[in-house]
C-alpha cells in the first residue's frame, strides 16, 4: 500500500500551515479577552519587602494585580518535580520549594512576582513596569562550579550547600580498577554549555474560566496536555480534572521546554477566575530567554583508560549539573537516569563509574531539552575517544571499532540492557558516505587556499521512550510512561486515530494514519488523528524523548490489532467464514481462496447497525490500548563532520556533515530525515553558536537574538542522511525513535573536526570564531614554547 | 488614534487604530489574519514577514499607520484558487515542521526569487542560504526548506 | 509600547516644526532599530516624525564626482544604485549586507547615521570617504558628526537630508558579523582619495568608529593587503564583550582590512 509504513507521503498537515490557517494559541481570542503580564525579578536573589500596585491599578484598563501570597492563601500548590533521586548514601534529594509566584524571596532573574491583568497587551505590559516592588538584594550563586564550595551564598536555606543529590551509578571498584591497570589514560574537563530550546512559537495560555459551569480551559503551548491537566489538577488545585480542560492547539515547536507546566499557565488559570475574564499571555522573546527552562550545564571532569591494545578498561565520571533556581518537573531525570546510564556508549567497558552532584544556582530551572542528558553523556564519550586515538596514534575509526559492543542484548554496567544495532554497519556507511579515503587530499587542497580542514566521528547510542513503567517508578519517576491509543472506525468506513501523544512539528498527523493504511489497506485520506484536546483524549503523556514512534505509534498498532480481530469475526460471521480465513487488504475484507468478501466500509457499517453480529458482540467498532513497553529504544548513529577552518579570524564553516542511522523500523523517511536535519542542526548550534552566559551577578547577557546566536541558514550545510536499521525486538512495530538523535550525535562530531583542524584539544563549546582564534594563538604560543 | 486604509491580499481595510500599532497587530489583531507571526522582539526571526508594496518587510517593524495607502500580501493571501509554487514547494520537499516560522520562510522565499529574476542573478544554495539571513528556523535545520524555495525558484 | 503621536509631515521645514514642537520627538526614517528599542520600552517618544513622505528625501544623484544620497533612501536602494555601484562599488556592497533583505527594504541610510549604532555599517563609510552629512540646518563633516556611541552632533529639531560622498579612486568594505546579532563586530573601510588613503573601523571602537592612523599610514605607503600585517593594532579602547574579547577586535581590524583592501576597486 503506497501510503504505509516506510511511505514518504507527503504531510497533510501542511496545508493549514502554509496557507497561514494554523491555529497556534496566540492566534485564539476570547470575547471578553484580557491580557496577562508579569512583573519579574530583575535580581538573580532578592527578598521581596512590599508590592505597591497602586500605580498600575490606578491606569484606565487595567484589571487587577495579584501577587504570589495572594496565589498561597487561595491554594495554589507549589511546582512539583517529577522524579526523586536518591543520593549515594541512600538520603532522598532536598530541593528547595518553587512558588509559581514569589512569596518572599526571588531566586533568578525573571521569577514572576505578580500577574497584571488588562484591556490590552501594550497596557498589561506597561502597567507591569508600573508596579513598585522593593528588593533587598542578597548576594547570588550563578556558577555551578562555585555552589558547591564553602562560603557560597545558599540559594535555599533548606537546601545546604546547595546540593540537591549527590548520585552515583555503575562500579566504583571496577573502574578504578581498569583505570589503574590502563597504560593509557586519557582525561578531560568539559562544559557542556548551557543552552535555551528556542522553539520559535513562545509561550502563551489563554485561560478561560467559565462561571455558570464552574470550569476552566486552558489553550496552552504544551508538549502534553493531559500532564498538564493532571499536575494543575492533582498538585496546583485549579480544579479537579473533569472540570479542567486543556488543549494544546497547533503548537510551534517544543524540544523539551514545552513539556514543563510553568508558573505563567498556573497563574492565567487562577486569574481568569479571579478577574472573570478570559486571561491571555504570550511571553516576549525576552520572557522567554529569562524563563523557559535552559538545558545542558554540565562541568565534568572524566578519565578514560585504555591497555596496549587500546581496548577500553575503565570510565570515570565526576560531573556537576546546574539545576537552576528551582527543580523543574524532569530536572532530576536528565542529569542522571538520561545521562550516567549512557556512559557505556557504543562500547564494551568493563569499568564505569558515575558521580553527579546536582546543584542549585540562582539562574532559570534547567530541565529536558531535545536529548536530554544524552548528548552530555555523548560528548562527553566521543571526545574522549576521540582524543584517545589522537593521543595512542590510532585511526579514530579504528580506535572505536576496537571497542564496539557487537553481541545483543547487552548489559552495560551501568543499568541500561541495550537490545539492538549494528555499530560497524552504521559506521561503514558513515565513511562510504564522507569519502573518508578522500580526505587528505581535500585537506591539502583546502590547504592551499589558506584554511584547516578537519574530520571529526561520532559514534553514538541513546535511549528512547523511557520505559517500563515499573521501572522508571523504582528509579524515582513519579510517572508511568506508557502511551494510550483509541481507534474509532465510523459507520461509513473512515477511521479516527486517538493517541496522547502530541505533535507539534513531528508530522503525527501524517505519520499515524499511515498505520492505519498500512494495516487495513485503506486510502490515508479516509484516517484522521485526533490529538492535543483532553476532552477529546482520554489519556496519554505526551510527546517528548523520541517516544512517539516506540511507545505512541505501537500502542496504535495494538489498538489497530484488536480492531482488526473484531472486523475479522464480524466478517467470518457475515461471509460464513472461519475468522482465521478472513484477509484484509486494499480496502476488502474478503475470505481467503474465494470470492466472498465485503467493502471495509460494509463491516464498519454492519458493526454499528448491529442487526447481525456474532452471537454476544457489542455493537460498534472502536478499540483502546495502553501499551507500556518492556524496555527503552536503543537508536544510534554515525555521524561524521567535516569543517574548514579560517585561520585568521577563527570562523568555522561546516563543508561536509553525513548521518548514518540506525532508528529500527521507518515509518516515513521524509520525515524521519527532517527530524535528523533539524536536530543536526540544534547540535551544530551548541557546538558552534548557542550559549546561554549570565554575569557574576546573575544577570542574564543573553536575553535575545541581538546576544543569543541561533544557527542560520548560512551556518549550516546541506546534510546527507542515509538509514543502517536494525528492527526494535521490544515494541511491535520495531520502531527505536528519531527525534532526538541528531542532538545528541552531532556536537562531538563537531568538535571533534575543530580539534583536528586546529591541532588543539583546547577548545571548548561553543566553538565561536573567537573561542576557536584563542585555542589557535595559545597553541601556537605552547608550541612556540616547546 | 488615526484612520487608516491598507489594501491587504486586495481587499481594502480602513481602520481607526492607535499611531504606534505595528503592522503585525493590524494584519492579526484589527483583520484577524493570523497566519503573520511574531517569535522574537527584535525584528530577527523573521516569522512576522509580509509584502508591502511588492516588497519583503518584517511587519513587526513597521507602523500600521506609516503604510496608509498601501498594498500588503501575506501569506493568507498567496493561494489563489491553487497554491503558490512556493507553498506548493514547502509541502512537496518537507520545508516546514511545526508550521509556525513558514509563512515568513514562504514570503522571505517568494520575495528573494523575484529580486533575483528581476535582477537575473541565479539563486543558487549559497544565495538561498545568505538571504535567509532574516529568518529563523529551528525545526528543519534549512536543508528542506532550501530545497524548496531552490524548487519554486524554477517554477515561479 | 508607549503610546506616541506620529506625524507625516510633507516638508523639511514641517518635520522641524513636528520636532520642535514635540516633548521627546523622535524622526522615524525607517524604523529598524527606533521600533524594537520602543516594543522593549527602551524608548518612548512622545512623538514620531515619519520624514518618508517629503520630496526629495530619498533617492541617489551623482554629479562631478559627488554621489548625493537622501536621507530617507532605504539600504536596498543604495544597494541597486547604479550611480553607487559605478562610482563608490564600495558603498553599494557595505549597503547590501547591512541587516537582512527585509530590514533592507524599510531602513534608511538617514536614520542609521543618526543613531549611531557602535556597530552600524554606514559610520564606517562616512568616515572612511569623508562625506559630509547634510541637514536641515548646515553640513556636517564626519570627523564633526560623530561624537562616540549612540551620539551624533545633530541638534534635536535637527534633520538629515542628505549625505554627501565623494568618490574615490578606490575603496574597499569588510566586515565581520556578530555571530548573534549579525551586526558589524568589526567593519573597516578602506578609502584611497586625493587626499590620500583613509581607513575607518566600526564595530570595534568603544567610542563608536574611528580613524586607524597606522592602517592609514602603511597603506598610504602601499596600497596592499600585506601592508597591513606590519601594522600594530592596539587593543585599547576596543570594545570587549561576550562574543568579541578587545584582542579579538584587534585581531579583526587587521583581517577585515586586509580584505577590504584587497576587495578595494
Amino acid at each position: 500500500m503506497s501510503d504505509g509504513i516506510g511511505a514518504r507521503v507527503k504531510r497533510r498537515e501542511d496545508k493549514r500551515f502554509i496557507t497561514g490557517k494554523g491555529k497556534y494559541t496566540d492566534d485564539i481570542r476570547m470575547d471578553n479577552q484580557a491580557y496577562a503580564a508579569f512583573v519579574r525579578s530583575p535580581h538573580a536573589s532578592a527578598r521581596v519587602t512590599n508590592i505597591d500596585a497602586s500605580a498600575a491599578l490606578a491606569m484606565e484598563g487595567v484589571v487587577a494585580v495579584h501577587t504570589g501570597p495572594e496565589m498561597k492563601e487561595d491554594g495554589i500548590g507549589d511546582i512539583i518535580t517529577g522524579w526523586a533521586i536518591t543520593s549515594k548514601d541512600g538520603s532522598p534529594m532536598t530541593c528547595g520549594v518553587w512558588n509559581p509566584m514569589v512569596t518572599e524571596f526571588a531566586r533568578y532573574v525573571g521569577d514572576a512576582i505578580a500577574i497584571v491583568i488588562a484591556d490590552t497587551q501594550d497596557l498589561a505590559r506597561i502597567a507591569a513596569e508600573a508596579v513598585e516592588v522593593t528588593y533587598e538584594e542578597l548576594p547570588a550563586c550563578v556558577n555551578p562550579a562555585d555552589a558547591l564550595k564553602d562560603g557560597a551564598p545558599q540559594v535555599h536555606g533548606n537546601v545546604p550547600g546547595n546540593l540537591i543529590f549527590d548520585w552515583e551509578v555503575g562500579d566504583e571498584a571496577a573502574a578504578d580498577e581498569g583505570l589503574a591497570k590502563a597504560t593509557h589514560v586519557t582525561e578531560i574537563d568539559l562544559i557542556n554549555n548551557r543552552l535555551s530550546p528556542n522553539a520559535i512559537e513562545p509561550r502563551s495560555a489563554v485561560a478561560i474560566f467559565d462561571d455558570a459551569e464552574d470550569h476552566y480551559t486552558l489553550y496552552s503551548t504544551s508538549q502534553n496536555p493531559h500532564v498538564a491537566r493532571l499536575v494543575l489538577s492533582a498538585f496546583y488545585n485549579v480544579a479537579p480534572e473533569h472540570k479542567l480542560r486543556v488543549i494544546a492547539p497547533d503548537v510551534g515547536g517544543g524540544f523539551g521546554s514545552k513539556i514543563y507546566i510553568y508558573p505563567e499557565e498556573i497563574a492565567c488559570l487562577w486569574a481568569s477566575m479571579k478577574t472573570k475574564r478570559s486571561v491571555k499571555w504570550t511571553a516576549q522573546r525576552t520572557e522567554s530567554f529569562m524563563t523557559d527552562a535552559h538545558a545542558r550545564d554540565h562541568v565534568t571532569k572524566a578519565r578514560m583508560g585504555f591497555d596496549a591494545d587500546g581496548k577500553i578498561t575503565g570510565f570515570k565520571i565526576d560531573t556537576i549539573a546546574n539545576i537552576g533556581a528551582y527543580v523543574s518537573l524532569f530536572a532530576t531525570a536528565t542529569p542522571t537516569y538520561l545521562y550516567g546510564t549512557l556512559a557505556s556508549g557504543v562500547y564494551d567497558i568493563p569499568g564505569i563509574y558515575c558521580n553527579v552532584k546536582a546543584v542549585h544556582t540562582n539562574t532559570a530551572p534547567v530541565d529536558a531539552y531535545r536529548g536530554a542528558g544524552r548528548p552530555e553523556a555523548t560528548y562527553m564519550i566521543e571526545r574522549l575517544i576521540e582524543m584517545s586515538a589522537r593521543q595512542l596514534g590510532m585511526d579514530p575509526a579504528e580506535l572505536r571499532r576496537k571497542n564496539f559492543i557487537r553481541e545483543f542484548p547487552y548489559q552495560t554496567p551501568v543499568i541500561l540492557q541495550y537490545d539492538s544495532g549494528d555499530f560497524d554497519a552504521c559506521l561503514d556507511k558513515a565513511q562510504a558516505l564522507a569519502d573518508v579515503a578522500g580526505f587528505p587530499a581535500r585537506k591539502a587542497e583546502a590547504a592551499a587556499r589558506g584554511k584547516l580542514r578537519g574530520i571529526g566521528y561520532s559514534t553514538f547510542i541513546e535511549a528512547c521512550g523511557i520505559a517500563p513503567s515499573a521501572a522508571v517508578g523504582s528509579l524515582g519517576s513519579a510517572v508511568g510512561l506508557w502511551e494510550s491509543a483509541e481507534v474509532r472506525v465510523n459507520p461509513v468506513g473512515t477511521i479516527e486515530i486517538l493517541t496522547g501523544c502530541h505533535s507539534h512539528g513531528q508530522g503525527h498527523e501524517t505519520t499515524f494514519c499511515q498505520l492505519a493504511a498500512e494495516k487495513f489497506g485503506v486510502p490515508i485520506d479516509n484516517v484522521k488523528l485526533v490529538h492535543g484536546d483532553t476532552d477529546a483524549v482520554q489519556f496519554g503523556m505526551g510527546t517528548y524523548g523520541s517516544r512517539s514512534g516506540p511507545v505512541g505509534m505501537s500502542a496504535v498498532m495494538k489498538a489497530l490489532e484488536k480492531v482488526e480481530a473484531k472486523v475479522k469475526k464480524i466478517a467470518a460471521h457475515q461471509l460464513e467464514a472461519s475468522e482465521d480465513d478472513i484477509v484484509i487488504e486494499g480496502g476488502e475484507v474478503s475470505v481467503a481462496g474465494t470470492d466472498k468478501k465485503m467493502a471495509w466500509h460494509e463491516v464498519g457499517l454492519a458493526a454499528y447497525i448491529a442487526h447481525n453480529l456474532p452471537e454476544g458482540m457489542e455493537p460498534g467498532l472502536k478499540e483502546g490500548s495502553f501499551f507500556d513497553p518492556v524496555n527503552f529504544s536503543f537508536p544510534s548513529g554515525c555521524f561524521i563532520c567535516e569543517v574548514e577552518v579560517d585561520p585568521d579570524t577563527g570562523e568555522t564553516e561546516i563543508v561536509q556533515f553525513v548521518s548514518a542511522d540506525d532508528f529500527g523500523v521507518i515509518i516515513n523517511p521524509m520525515i524521519v530525515e527532517g527530524q535528523v536535519h533539524g536536530g543536526v542542526t540544534q547540535g551544530i548550534g551548541q557546538a558552534l553558536t548557542e550559549c546561554v552566559v549570565y554575569d557574576e551577578s546573575g544577570q542574564l547577557v543573553t536575553g535575545s537574538y541581538m546576544d543569543y546566536t541561533m544557527p542560520r541558514a548560512d551556518n549550516v550545510p546541506s546534510f546527507k542522511v542515509e538509514h543502517s536499521s536494525t528492527p526494535s525486538p521490544t515494541n511491535p512495530l520495531g520502531i527505536k525513535g528519531c527525534g532526538e538523535a541528531g542532538a545528541i550525535g552531532s556536537p562531538p562530531a563537531v568538535i571533534n573536526a575543530i580539534t583536528d583542524a586546529i591541532g588543539t584539544d583546547n577548545l571548548q563549546m561553543p566553538a565561536t570564531p573567537q573561542a576557536v582564534w584563542m585555542a589557535l594563538q595559545s597553541a601556537q604560543t605552547s608550541m612556540a614554547a616547546e | 488614534m488615526t484612520q487608516v486604509s491598507i489594501t491587504v491580499n486586495g481587499k481594502a481595510s480602513s481602520r481607526d487604530i492607535p499611531d504606534t500599532m505595528l503592522l503585525s497587530d493590524f494584519l492579526r489583531e484589527e483583520l484577524r489574519l493570523t497566519g503573520t507571526h511574531i517569535g522574537c522582539d527584535t525584528s530577527q526571526c523573521g516569522a512576522c514577514v509580509v509584502h508591502v508594496n511588492g516588497k519583503a518587510v518584517k511587519s513587526c517593524t513597521a507602523l500600521a499607520v506609516s503604510l496608509d495607502g498601501a498594498e500588503v500580501t501575506t501569506v493568507e493571501g498567496l493561494a489563489n484558487g491553487e497554491l503558490h509554487p512556493m507553498q506548493a514547494a514547502f509541502n512537496e520537499h518537507h520545508g516546514l515542521q511545526c508550521g509556525f516560522c513558514t509563512p515568513g520562510m514562504i514570503m522571505s522565499g517568494i520575495d528573494m526569487v523575484n529580486r533575483y529574476k528581476a535582477e537575473g542573478r541565479t539563486l543558487d544554495e549559497a544565495a538561498i542560504r545568505h538571504e535567509l539571513e532574516g529568518n529563523i528556523c529551528r525545526c528543519t535545520g534549512y536543508h528542506n526548506i532550501v530545497k524548496a524555495i531552490g524548487d519554486a525558484a524554477a517554477k515561479m | 509600547m508607549h503610546a506616541a503621536k506620529y506625524h507625516k509631515p510633507a516638508s523639511v521645514a514641517d518635520a522641524v516644526a513636528a520636532l520642535s514642537g514635540a516633548e521627546d520627538g523622535k524622526v522615524l526614517a525607517g524604523g529598524q532599530t527606533l521600533l524594537p528599542t520602543m516594543k522593549q520600552h527602551l524608548a518612548a517618544p512622545s512623538d514620531l516624525v515619519d520624514i518618508r513622505g517629503i520630496d526629495g528625501m530619498s533617492g541617489v544623484s551623482a554629479s562631478d564626482g559627488v554621489i548625493t544620497i537622501g536621507a530617507a533612501t532605504t539600504h536596498a536602494e543604495v544597494a541597486a544604485s547604479s550611480a553607487v555601484q559605478e562610482h563608490i562599488p564600495a558603498l553599494a556592497c557595505l549597503a547590501a549586507g547591512i541587516g537582512d533583505p527585509a530590514v533592507r527594504h524599510m531602513g534608511t541610510i538617514g536614520g542609521s547615521l543618526a543613531n549611531n549604532d557602535p556597530a552600524a555599517d554606514y559610520p564606517a563609510a562616512v568616515l572612511g570617504l569623508g562625506a559630509t552629512v547634510v541637514t536641515n540646518a548646515r553640513e556636517i563633516s564626519p570627523e564633526d558628526f560623530f561624537e562616540g556611541m549612540f551620539a551624533t552632533a545633530l541638534d534635536d529639531d535637527e534633520i538629515i537630508t542628505a549625505i554627501r560622498f565623494p568618490a574615490p579612486q578606490a575603496s574597499g568594505y569588510a566586515k565581520f558579523r556578530n555571530p548573534a546579532s549579525r551586526y558589524a563586530m568589526t567593519g573597516v573601510f578602506v578609502a584611497q582619495t586625493g587626499d590620500g588613503v583613509r581607513v575607518a573601523v566600526t564595530g570595534a571602537g568603544d567610542d563608536g568608529v574611528f580613524r586607524h592612523d597606522g592602517l592609514e599610514a602603511a597603506l598610504g605607503a602601499d596600497f596592499s593587503a600585506g601592508a597591513c600585517d606590519g601594522v600594530e593594532i592596539s587593543a585599547d579602547g576596543l570594545l570587549s564583550d561576550i562574543h568579541a574579547s578587545a584582542e579579538y577586535r584587534a585581531n579583526l581590524i587587521r583581517q577585515m582590512a586586509k580584505r577590504a583592501v584587497s576587495g578595494a576597486t
